[in-house]
């Protein structure tokens, strides 16, 4: 199981990677494994505004429906088309290819991007994965 | 890994999509020794059990199989099952495992008038199936039959719903042409010991021939292509055989008094109360267990199974409706997925038949 160590996490497991103020999320490997084969991947629609913390849409797999949670606050600036045909690129490039939407997020007062301090880095989010077995 | 009434079962190995493909296209390894074996024995054990299931095992010939179901007094299925008849006095029947308490209970309480000893065997055997269509290319070289059991010898003269005694690797075993895939293909009862042997032979013997070790996942999708029911999703004691459209398993004809006759003979000349039908699905979404039918907008049903078919390559689903499927041409079907109204349309069971 992949964790990449330049990513954040959350307890959901869906994974987020910055850059500037776009934020890029998806769900982990040890999440897509679990889920099992996916079959179908609602997304919200670019324009929406999305909040940490809330279902933004739909994981389905073979043998059950998950929601899908937005780790950050903000507006979806792009979705990954390429799911609606091929949702298995969720379980084999879940970090890359796999990717589910992008967010622009508000600044910080360093012009960083300002995330939800609660999430996970992925030493945590391993830690997390082990201890649910 | 999951838990399933009480045993810890592999969901899946790798991809179930993969896995389902597999046994379509070459063949995959089960382990369901979860499934329990009962042995009814004895010189009234044929007599016993034709009074205590839908069927007449009395009349099933020694080294064959039939698929039967066990109704309670107002006809409600209690379990659906396969009986094989081993020999004169000797039965095993098969029970779905969570059902396995019950069916035990009420063999043993309808026995008791009878010459016949029930017996749960569930630990004395592990069960290990191989489906698909190389799926008798991989055992029979690891097959050797009872010589004093059938008239042949090579496992490919054995019947569909037929099985023999003999040796898979060298281990004793009872080796039965039956599945739940709509494959051809076998199920190896062993004794648990002789499991990991059995399963590693067949691994290496099936390696060249596409065998891939398949789970729970794949053989739900694989049966529900093949249009079988799974007790607590189409069969279960609010339904009779005749509502799952399996009327033909319930033997009126046969001699002497059977659990539930009354019940389903009135449901047999009455009509089933629903209607067993299978759904195609106009989206990627899958319609599941519970959801509703609508008919032009107007409830008309409930889905009882449903996934993804590999092998069509759209969802499909078993539902069960309030009138039969004919009746229902011209209206507009949808499945109410989560708030959306989903196309839905009506199609002949199996999804799934394999060329024969």
């Amino acid at each position: 199981m992949s964790v990449p160590a330049e990513l954040h996490y959350t307890p959901e497991h869906e994974w987020v990677s910055v850059e500037g103020t776009s934020a890029s999320i998806g769900i982990t490997d040890y999440a897509a494994q679990q889920l099992g084969d996916v079959v179908f991947v609602s997304l919200p629609t670019v324009g929406a505004t999305v909040t940490a913390g809330e279902p933004c849409g739909e994981v389905e797999s073979v043998k059950s429906v998950s929601d899908l949670y937005s780790p950050v606050d903000g507006e979806v600036i792009e979705v990954n088309a390429e799911l609606e045909d091929d949702p298995s690129l969720v379980n084999a490039e879940p970090y890359t290819a796999g990717w589910m939407f992008r967010v622009r997020v508000a600044q910080d007062g360093n012009g960083d991007a300002a995330l939800p301090t609660d999430l996970l880095s992925a030493a945590e989010y391993e830690e997390l994965t082990k201890s649910a077995g | 890994m999951t838990s399933f009434a009480g045993w810890q079962m592999p969901l899946r190995y790798g991809s179930e999509t993969a896995e389902h493909l597999a046994v379509r296209r070459a063949a995959g390894l089960f382990d369901l020794s979860h499934m329990g074996e009962i042995a009814v024995t004895g010189p009234g054990a044929g007599a016993a059990l034709d009074y205590a299931l839908t069927g007449q095992p009395s009349a099933v010939p020694p080294g064959r199989a039939r698929y039967m179901m066990i109704c309670a007094e107002d006809g409600g299925v209690l379990d659906d099952l396969v009986v094989y008849r081993q020999g004169e006095q000797e039965f095993l029947v098969i029970a779905n495992a969570s059902n396995t308490a019950t069916v035990v209970g009420a063999l043993a309480d309808r026995a008791a008038g009878y010459d016949a000893a029930v017996v749960d065997a569930t630990q004395d055997y592990a069960l290990i199936a191989v489906q698909g269509p190389a799926a008798a290319g991989i055992l029979a070289p690891l097959v050797k039959l009872d010589p004093a059991g059938p008239e042949f010898t090579e496992l490919g003269a054995m019947k569909y719903y037929a099985g023999a005694f003999g040796t898979v690797a060298g281990r004793e075993a009872w080796i039965a042409r039956t599945g739940y895939t709509g494959e051809d293909g076998f199920e190896v009862y062993c004794r648990p010991q002789d499991a990991e042997h059995v399963w590693t032979a067949l691994t290496a013997e099936g390696s060249g021939a596409g065998l891939v070790p398949a789970g729970l996942a794949a053989r739900d999708t694989l049966r529900l292509e093949a249009g079988m029911p799974l007790y607590g999703n189409e069969l279960g004691p609010d339904v009779t055989p005749f509502e799952a459209g399996l009327g033909r398993v319930v033997k009126f004809d046969k001699p002497g008094e059977f659990v539930g006759r009354e019940a389903l003979a009135a449901r047999a000349s009455a009509g089933p109360s629903r209607h067993l039908a299978g759904l195609t699905i106009g989206s990627r979404r899958i319609a599941r267990h519970g959801y509703p039918v609508l008919a032009d907008g107007q409830a008309c049903g409930t889905v009882t199974s449903g996934a993804p078919s590999p092998t069509l390559g759209v969802p499909i689903a078993m539902a069960y409706l309030d009138r039969p499927a004919a009746s229902l041409a011209g209206a507009v079907l949808t499945v109410g997925i989560r708030g959306e109204a989903v196309p839905a349309h009506l199609t002949d069971l199996p999804f799934y038949s394999r060329r024969r």
